[in-house]
């Protein structure tokens, strides 16, 4: 049990600086909202209605690829992640206790995203809610383990969008076809599938990218 | 030639194409390792001899 | 096996440009396919040789899967932007566009093709050694996942993105022209091997002399 006690405790850590430095949360917040009215000026008033869903998701990839960044590319987080790693700690709970983190982050921008496109858009079915659950699993599992590798490298914060969007390509897939299509059931199959197998991989797989 | 026969051509040249610069790329990486090769060779004679 | 290539990859060009029956629908340009799907089973082929040898490198911790996986990947990302261009070249010819969403070859390998060149940004922004190998070996996995993932996802995407319908052909074909793509494969395959074997070489070489240079200036 030590292990899911060493994931919680990092989830907290990460949440308990978070309520006190008040950084990224709000900057989340605001990205999202800005992102959402830009688009509305970039969609032709002609536009279908279901091509605003495409923006929905592409606002939360972005908004997504600001917190997970803010999660692992500082300096202050290097420093943290290398104790972390010469801790008895099992590595991969390292992994778990960002994702868990990510997660709360991403979802309580999307608390505010959700309503803020049914405003300004189009209103949001229980598919898409449901589809933005699944889809956030898969996209901190794998945000959370690219951008440990991007943070060993150079030029992090560029590198890491640069791994993160092709792999957010079926994320978006499986999205906006559990909106538009007409078997959503089978867009939330294939987002459940996507989450599966990569937080195994990522899961797995961590330790070898902190390891040095 | 029909416009189909010059497109099959240029599909059969890109893939030529591609193979020979790539070829080319390879012997100038083997005659700069050979360069080395002799130059370390120099150096190592000069430390022993 | 460069002697095996030349040849096989000789007699199937040979066979596909003269040999194999035309294709009454779509005329000679039809004989892009003998070189075009090949090319893309080879860059498959080595994506997932890349892939196996980042597990054995993670498995054992030897270095040298190291440069045999990013060889691999290297292969794979040259054959995969060979089909790219190949593909595009026989949209072209066949429906009179440079690009067709509705090609699921085609958008996957545009997919494939901007994971793989982020795996060399990724290699290039990393400090030299086992760190780096492992880091490499972890995403070439993450590749070879992707793609039956992607492949689902484009499936799925076809539903609301571009329902389009071009036939092509297929596992349908003659007997004859079967024969002619088993040999271009063959001879495809054959190619990536041994260009795969040249580059492997080449980089070793070029490690052990860096190695010797670092002890002469040491020694």
């Amino acid at each position: 049990m030590t292990y899911a006690r060493d994931v919680v405790a990092l989830a907290r850590k990460d949440l308990l600086l978070e309520l006190r430095a008040r950084e990224t949360l709000p900057a989340m917040l605001l990205f999202v909202l800005a992102t959402l009215v830009a688009f509305r000026f970039a969609l032709p008033s002609d536009a279908s209605e279901r091509a605003s869903i495409g923006l929905l998701w592409v606002a939360i990839l972005f908004t997504a690829l600001l917190g997970i960044t803010r999660a692992f590319i500082p300096e202050r987080e290097q420093r943290v992640l290398d104790g972390l790693v010469l801790s008895p700690v099992d590595r991969s709970a390292i992994w778990l206790g960002k994702v868990v983190a990510t997660l709360a982050f991403l979802g309580a921008a999307e608390l505010v995203a959700l309503p803020a496109f049914g405003l300004f858009f189009d209103s949001v079915t229980w598919t898409t809610v449901a589809a933005v659950v699944l889809a956030d699993i898969g996209i901190c599992a794998v945000g959370a383990i690219l951008a440990a590798m991007a943070a060993a490298g150079r030029a992090r914060e560029l590198l890491f969008p640069v791994l993160f969007l092709p792999l957010s390509i079926p994320i978006l897939v499986g999205g906006v076809g559990a909106a538009v299509g007409d078997d959503p059931a089978r867009y939330l199959a294939f987002l459940a599938l996507y989450d599966a197998v990569f937080a195994i991989l990522a899961w797995a797989s961590f330790e070898y990218v902190v390891t040095e | 030639m029909s416009s189909g026969e010059k497109y099959l051509a240029a599909v059969y040249l890109v893939v030529l194409a591609t193979v020979l610069v790539y070829i080319a790329i390879i012997s100038a990486k083997l005659a700069r390792l050979e360069r080395e090769v002799t130059e370390l060779a120099e150096r190592a004679r000069e430390r022993h001899g | 096996m460069a002697v095996a290539a030349a040849v096989v990859l000789v007699a199937g060009v040979a066979l596909a440009l003269l040999w194999a029956p035309e294709d009454a629908d779509q005329g000679p340009s039809q004989r892009i396919f003998y070189l075009h799907v090949p090319i893309a089973l080879t860059a498959y082929a080595c994506f997932g040789w890349g892939a196996w040898k980042a597990l054995r490198l993670l498995w054992t911790g030897e270095q040298r899967y190291d440069l045999e996986s990013y060889t691999a990947v290297h292969m794979g990302t040259i054959f995969g932007t060979l089909t790219l261009v190949t593909g595009s070249i026989w949209a072209r010819t066949s429906w009179g566009v440079w690009w067709s969403w509705g090609e699921r070859q085609l958008v996957l390998f545009l997919i494939l093709f901007l994971f793989y060149a982020a795996y060399f940004m990724l290699r290039f922004s990393l400090p030299d050694g086992p760190g780096r190998a492992r880091i490499s070996a972890v995403y070439a996995l993450f590749g070879v996942v992707l793609i039956p993932i992607s492949f689902l996802a484009i499936r799925l995407a076809e539903n609301f993105i571009h329902p389009v319908v071009f036939t092509r052909d297929g596992p349908q074909m003659s007997g004859d022209m079967f024969f002619t793509f088993c040999v271009c494969l063959a001879g495809t395959l054959l190619l990536a091997g041994t260009l795969y074997l040249n580059e492997l070489a080449g980089k070793r070489l070029d490690l052990r002399l860096r190695e010797l240079r670092e002890s002469l200036e040491l020694g």
